[in-house]
């Protein structure tokens, strides 16, 4: 006797949905998939009428759903909201030339606008030559620092008013729980808002629309639809600290469906004592991007590959900053325990 | 003396300490007795909460950590104590087999175990079967106003206050005997049906994690309840930093992240009249079980609700396996999480005045469930 959908009750179930259990049929499912998203957008106020958006696009499952929902919603509700996507090239061969390729695709498929931006032509460094220096332990600090600020800059050259994130409900929920095994405190209270409120010049707010998606709900939800999207981990990845993050979330998950939004529930909740030393927002001083140091993240770590010292930026490093500052050179101790690279 | 590489004279091995990260310690001490135990007295003199000649209730579950912490309390209160411990201690213990499945004759051995390592102690004990919690009024679950104010800086103030009062240092005679009341005179009584009620309640919940949140939150009542008819105005528990960091997680992972400052804290006064204190959270567990094997502090291990359950069974489960193989990679796992819940604070005391705060009927900690602008409950 096939189940039936149990909201409209008239066509057969083809699926569970990982977040509530119902049985639904595809149109419903879609349908709860995007109101969903669309009451996101709405209770937040994450858009004004008339903004130029841009949608970062990696060809993964998460971007080409976000693309989709959005163009799908901006039309179906009239956002009034103009939607580019704008890609970052990391250089990783046989990951990223490839996703690139799918989003060049998504580009014809849903007629945006596409800016590429590549971390060879913002830094002068491809991710293959970055590992190649620093190793398989610490790269992911690297790739992530730099893609910020890459996004960002490739967001000022398209002109866009904001930027928005595939980020999922899983993602924010590891977020936290990694945050409080590495016990930072200053993330952990940034880290469930929905969209940042840095303001700057140099800086494009940014937001997540899918933030309460699950991440199996996402993927359904490409399936379903027949998505094209591109689905291999990054080689680079498999020692990441997050994964430990991720494993257990995938257990909680498991165990307890509703886990994933408990997790982001208590970080939304989290207060901090008083007294606790935060950073505060300033500017680099070389390239003036937003840092809460006198040289941002992203200076340190490329000063310290073009010096051929890839632990400079790992650990604290706030003592040397004046001196790269003001180009001296380090001392030999500095520069040895900097040097040594453990693969 | 002291640089010998000998053995100290309290027959310590020298240097032997278990990994600890460097929770307050500037270098590593010689004598590890020392260390352990002057943990124990700092952190109790660091946050001044308890009074001399204040009743503390104590609740010992028979376990390493609960059991050091009595054996400390011990130490502290005996006569040639370097800056002797000044409070009245009882003992309490929580016989929680009903819920656990055990069978009457386990539970009879247990509690016999423990009456005589009470007696040993000289302490006042109470032996206390769950099923009692059944007994128990609403009231229970009503905060009751506080003595007094909270004394920030004005401990010397509280002290002279709390003197006048009731206390008294040194304990008069009359104070300490009408403790020893029937409780202690024979096994406490419990009755079949009183058993069966408590087993269809733990069995009625859907999942294991609910079963043992139930499990905590009924103990939790239980205790809260003896120290108020006994007269008793803080409660001290056995909690220590690995077990408080697993805490943490599984908090987190089932959604109490508001009420965390008070779960993992050093002290939870969300009872009003009775504050709960945790002295042993500076302790990682591998610290508790080096020091009661060297210096044969006893203990028993009575089967809870949770031995021997696979690493799935319950949220509480996995966050225990998660973290004590997570540790074993990356040493400072526990520490950090520690550290973690030491700069969370409370969130009602702040944001609102006390009596106008509504706080949930069974945990009694503010609620958290105000929606705000974009809230996980709208998706739900």
């Amino acid at each position: 006797m096939p189940v039936l959908c149990s909201s409209c009750a008239d066509k057969r179930a083809v699926l569970k949905r990982p977040k509530t259990g119902h049985s639904l049929c595809k149109e419903c499912f879609f349908w709860a998939f995007e109101e969903e998203v669309h009451q996101t957008i709405v209770a937040a106020q994450l858009f004004k009428h008339g903004e130029t958006v841009g949608i970062a696009a990696s060809g993964g499952k998460d971007s080409t759903v976000l693309a989709h929902v959005m163009k799908v919603l901006n039309e179906r509700y009239n956002y009034g909201l103009e939607l580019m996507l704008l890609s970052v090239d990391e250089g990783i061969t046989g990951y990223r030339d490839d996703s690139l390729e799918t989003v060049k695709r998504n580009q014809q498929q849903y007629e945006l606008p596409l800016k590429i931006v590549s971390y060879e032509e913002l830094y002068g460094w491809t991710m293959d030559a970055i590992v190649k220096q620093v190793g398989l332990k610490n790269n992911c600090t690297f790739c992530g620092v730099f893609r910020r600020q890459a996004l960002d800059r490739g967001a000022i050259m398209l002109k866009v008013d904001k930027i928005c994130t595939g980020h999922n409900a899983d993602d924010v929920a590891e977020t936290v729980l990694m945050n409080v095994l590495r016990g930072d405190i200053a993330r952990l209270r940034r880290c469930t808002a929905i969209s940042t409120t840095s303001e700057g010049d140099g800086v494009v707010p940014r937001c997540k629309p899918l933030k309460y998606a699950y991440e199996k709900e996402i993927v359904l939800y490409a399936y379903f639809k027949k998505l094209d999207y591109f689905s291999t981990e990054c080689i680079y990845s498999p020692n990441a600290y997050r994964g430990h993050a991720r494993t257990f979330l995938k257990d909680l998950e498991s165990v307890r469906p509703s886990s994933i939004m408990d997790v982001i529930h208590s970080g939304e909740n989290l207060s901090v004592r008083e007294g606790v030393k935060m950073p505060v927002q300033g500017t680099c001083s070389r390239c003036g991007y937003i840092s809460s140091q006198a040289l941002c993240k992203s200076c340190v770590l490329l000063e310290g590959l073009n010096r051929g010292l890839p632990k400079l930026g790992i650990g604290k490093h706030h003592r040397l900053h004046d001196k790269i500052l003001s180009q001296q050179p380090l001392t030999e101790k500095e520069e040895r325990k900097l040097k040594s690279v453990d693969f | 003396m002291s640089k010998f590489s000998s053995i100290c004279f309290h027959f310590c091995v020298p240097r032997l300490r278990p990994y600890v990260a460097g929770i307050g310690s500037k270098r590593p001490p010689d004598c590890f007795r020392e260390y352990f135990i002057h943990k124990f007295r700092a952190m109790l003199g660091k946050n001044r909460i308890i009074f001399p000649g204040e009743k503390v209730l104590l609740a010992v579950s028979g376990g390493p950590s609960s059991c050091s912490m009595l054996s400390q309390v011990q130490e502290g209160l005996s006569q040639n104590a370097h800056k002797k411990l000044r409070f009245i201690p009882g003992i309490v213990y929580i016989d929680e087999g009903a819920a656990a499945g055990r069978s009457v004759d386990d539970r009879k051995t247990a509690m016999a175990q423990m009456q005589t390592l009470f007696e040993a102690t000289g302490f006042p004990f109470h032996l206390v079967p769950l099923e009692q919690v059944l007994d128990l009024s609403p009231s229970v679950l009503v905060m009751a106003p506080s003595p007094s104010e909270q004394p920030g800086s004005a401990y010397k103030a509280a002290v002279d206050q709390f003197i006048q009062s009731k206390g008294h240092w040194p304990p008069r005679p009359q104070d300490q005997d009408q403790d020893q009341d029937l409780d202690q005179a024979s096994l406490p009584d419990i009755q079949e049906s009183h058993t069966q009620l408590l087993q269809q309640l733990m069995s009625s919940t859907k999942t294991q994690t609910a079963r043992e949140e139930l499990l905590s939150m009924l103990r939790q009542h239980l205790l809260v309840h003896t120290a108020r008819t006994k007269g008793y105005s803080k409660l001290m528990l056995g909690d220590c930093c690995s077990r408080l960091a697993v805490k943490l997680l599984s908090s987190i992972a089932l959604g109490r992240g508001a009420q965390l400052a008070q779960d993992t804290g050093f002290s939870d006064s969300r009872y009003g009249d009775i504050i709960t204190v945790r002295p042993m959270r500076d302790y990682s567990s591998k610290e508790i079980v080096f020091y009661n094997h060297m210096f044969k502090v006893p203990s028993i291990f009575i089967p809870g609700l949770d031995t021997m359950t696979a690493d799935k069974s319950s949220i509480q489960r996995l966050t225990e396996s998660f973290v004590t193989k997570l540790q074993a990679d990356f040493p400072s796992t526990v520490s950090t999480i520690y550290r973690t819940s030491e700069k969370l604070q409370t969130a009602w005391k702040g944001s609102c005045a006390a009596d106008v705060c509504d706080t949930c009927l069974l945990c009694l900690c503010a609620l958290d469930t105000t929606v705000g602008d974009c809230s996980y409950r709208l998706f739900l």
